[in-house]
């Protein structure tokens, strides 16, 4: 439902995405990882056309992203990142609103949608009148959530969406999220940097290494037959609650 | 003059010039004055002589110098007014070589401008000092003063418009060979005062001004002949004689009638015994002229000091200057903004010009705009037009630039076009930067607007004028304490408009 066709990206002199070729199947997880400067957000950015690639093509769909289309190929993606991105002048509902009012839906259709995101992202009601300044940073999240599912997108791509959150919400909100995604049965690919969540919640995890993919597969595969020492490394360096060495 | 309010609006609001309002049989014959009680004085008797020969007399008083009025002639909105020779040959045909009085009549005539023969006077510059001062140091000539040896421990103070004339202290100083005056310009008015409390001792003067006599002023004798002669003429536009003959007729009949101890009479009954300049006007036409003329109600100086309508006319003046201006400032510079925060290219040129929009001096503005606006408030209008624009360009591009990186991103991902990001994200997260920008223009505005009595538009600044040319503090604080009240009274309501014109959510800022 997504593949990247021979996608590069430089800025100056620096190749950040070496020519990648890539597709996601539908109703998948598939979790980015690697270091800083890897790639992985810029492949991320790449899919909803934040960054335009110098060469190759990206195709939703069966179609190929061009400035004539790009509008209404986001209104099926959803996007969150980190924090949740909200618009801090805008209400909690008015933020998870914003893009089906403008868009012309009726107002009951949008209230009632908000009303059973707001029981699936398991938000606090009171919370929807709220400006996100009054906020907890995992409501924020739930909410940044809420918005990329509003128009029932088939695609999210979240970018380290747990990144600003203390381990006991993030622990919730990982549980939450992966049940969300199970049921809905979405199409998801997540960047993190956190090796214990890329294997939570990816079908698939997918290495990146100096603008490469160095290794795809199941985090068991990974973990068991890395494909060079840069995996083996990778891997090592997550520290993990009694593996210290 | 009366009905400037009513005029500056339908002005304003019409946009043509009030040409329909003219009678048939009487036909509106408008005199401007500059800012100084002889002028004003002389413009009143016009303003009588215009009526008396069938006329409908409008007097534009206290203008805001040879330019505003030379303009305001040119252009038609006012008819004549009384200038002087030398002022005419050094600031109006500069770089003109002209010689005596026939070739600058003949050189006026190619502009249309009709000059009258000498009306008596030569109100040329001098330099004064006390008397007894005077006498003590046997100064009697600019040469006495130049080589006296008490010099270097006398201060000199010159006015604005001497320091910069090319006739005025740069060519003194080297014709005589006085040392350098570093001294800020000083207010003519107020220069006297100076002379008076001794903070300094030498100041310009010129030679009918009533002072002279009241403050025992000896006029220094310029023995270098340098000072050009200031003959005072009236021009006229060449169209009145057509237009209004028998008014252009009867101007003519003050030629050769007010010599220097007269016009040193007519300035001292207005300024000194506070006499108003129209009832000043009439006892001279009546001694002078035999013309009987009838006082309707009260002068001007007297309608603005007593009557409680004034305030409040030069209040709602003073407003429509500032909201005008205003107003029509957010609809341009708001969207000038905008496109200097989308094209950065261009935003540079577009920051750089308001940059240099602001600096232009108000005078160079309003001397310019006159041949297109005229005279009144659209003028004034457009100078704080122009001033209103950099504050808010400025703050609406940068209210722009700052949003946050996440913020611009999150619009775009959620796939609103450019204009819907610009209108649900973008100017809501800048309105805080923006508001706060057209607050600062309002509240500059409000202090500025005091230019308007320049150019006849009224506001605050026309007691401020007319309390400085006639020495009157309490008339000067009629309009500086309203027109600091308005601001402080703006500040706060902007302050209120925050509250429901910046979205709620960006003032939870603190947690």
């Amino acid at each position: 439902m997504l593949e990247l066709d021979q996608v590069t990206k430089s800025f100056g002199s620096t190749t950040v995405l070496h020519p990648t070729t890539l597709s996601f199947t539908e109703g998948t997880t598939t979790v980015l990882i690697g270091p800083s400067g890897c790639g992985k957000s810029t492949l991320l950015r790449i899919m909803i056309g934040l960054i335009q690639p110098d060469a190759g093509t990206v195709r939703f769909q069966g179609e190929v992203f061009s400035p004539a289309n790009q509008l209404a190929m986001r209104h099926r993606i959803g996007y969150v990142i980190q924090d949740g991105g909200l618009f801090p002048h805008l209400s909690a509902s008015d933020n998870v609103g914003l893009l089906a009012r403008h868009l012309g839906r009726d107002a009951a259709w949008v209230r009632r949608r908000i009303d059973e995101l707001t029981e699936l992202v398991r938000l606090p009601r009171e919370a929807l009148s709220r400006f996100p300044a009054q906020l907890s940073g995992g409501q924020r999240q739930r909410l940044g959530i809420m918005r990329a599912l509003m128009l029932d997108p088939p695609l999210i791509l979240l970018d380290e969406p747990m990144g600003a959150l203390d381990p006991l919400v993030r622990y919730d909100l990982q549980n939450d999220l992966r049940d969300i995604f199970r049921t809905l049965k979405k199409t998801v690919v997540l960047v993190t940097h956190d090796m214990g969540e890329a294997g939570f919640f990816g079908d698939e995890v997918l290495l990146l290494g100096g603008g490469k993919i160095v290794q795809r597969g199941t985090l068991k595969s990974l973990l068991e037959s890395p494909a060079d020492d840069f995996v083996t490394r990778f891997i090592q360096a997550q520290r993990l609650p009694g593996h210290d060495s | 003059m009366r009905h400037r309010t009513v005029l500056s609006i339908m002005v304003v609001l019409c946009g043509f010039s009030e040409t329909l309002c003219w009678s048939e049989d009487s036909p509106v014959v408008r005199v401007g004055s500059k800012a100084f009680t002889e002028s004003v004085v002389l413009g009143e008797i016009i303003e009588h002589l215009i009526s008396d020969a069938g006329g409908k007399p409008e007097h534009l008083a206290e203008l805001g110098g040879t330019q505003i009025c030379w303009k305001a002639l040119l252009a038609g909105d006012i008819d004549c007014y009384v200038e002087y020779t030398g002022t005419i040959q050094q600031e109006i045909l500069t770089g003109e070589s002209i010689r005596g009085d026939e070739s600058m009549r003949d050189a006026l005539a190619l502009r249309k401008v009709v000059m009258s023969r000498h009306l008596g006077f030569n109100n040329t510059y001098a330099l004064g000092m006390p008397e007894d001062l005077a006498e003590k140091w046997k100064i009697r000539t600019i040469s006495d003063l130049a080589a006296c040896p008490e010099l270097p421990r006398l201060k000199m103070r010159f006015s604005d418009e001497f320091l910069e004339r090319a006739d005025g202290w740069r060519g003194l100083r080297k014709e005589y060979g006085f040392p350098e005056v570093a001294e800020r310009g000083i207010d003519h008015s107020l220069a006297y005062r100076g002379l008076q409390t001794g903070s300094h001792h030498v100041t310009d003067v010129f030679t009918t001004d009533a002072e002279i006599r009241l403050y025992h002023i000896r006029v220094l004798e310029d023995d270098r002949g340098y000072f050009p002669l200031y003959h005072a003429v009236m021009l006229t536009r060449s169209d009145l004689s057509e237009r209004a003959p028998k008014v252009a007729e009867s101007l003519l009949r003050l030629e050769h009638q007010v010599d220097n101890s007269t016009m040193i009479d007519l300035n001292a009954k207005a300024k000194l015994d506070r006499i108003d300049e129209s009832r000043v006007a009439a006892e001279f036409l009546r001694d002078r002229l035999r013309l009987n003329v009838t006082l309707a109600g009260d002068g001007r100086a007297a309608r603005l000091q007593r009557s409680a309508f004034r305030m409040l006319d030069n209040l709602l003046q003073h407003l429509l200057l500032v909201v005008i201006s205003l107003a029509a400032a957010i609809v341009v510079a708001v969207p000038l903004g905008v496109i200097a925060y989308c094209r950065p290219r261009l935003g540079k040129v577009i920051l750089n010009t308001v940059g240099i929009v602001q600096t232009l001096p108000a005078m160079a503005v309003l001397v310019f705009t006159i041949p297109i606006l005229g005279l009144g408030a659209l003028p004034a209008i457009f100078a704080l037009f122009l001033y209103s624009l950099l504050p808010i360009v400025r703050n609406t591009y940068t209210g722009l630039s700052n949003i946050p990186e996440n913020l611009k991103e999150s619009a775009i991902v959620l796939g609103l076009s450019s204009s819907a990001r610009l209108r649900l994200i973008e100017l809501p997260l800048a309105s805080t930067s923006i508001l706060a920008g057209i607050r600062t223009a309002a509240v500059i505005n409000v202090g500025t607007a005091t230019i308007g009595a320049l150019v006849g538009a009224g506001g605050f600044g026309q007691p401020i004028l007319t309390g400085i040319r006639l020495d009157d503090f309490g008339l000067i604080l009629q309009g500086a304490i309203p027109a600091a009240l308005l601001a402080v009274g703006v500040q706060a309501a902007f302050g209120l408009a925050e509250n429901w014109l910046v979205p709620a959510g960006l003032r939870f800022k603190a947690n």
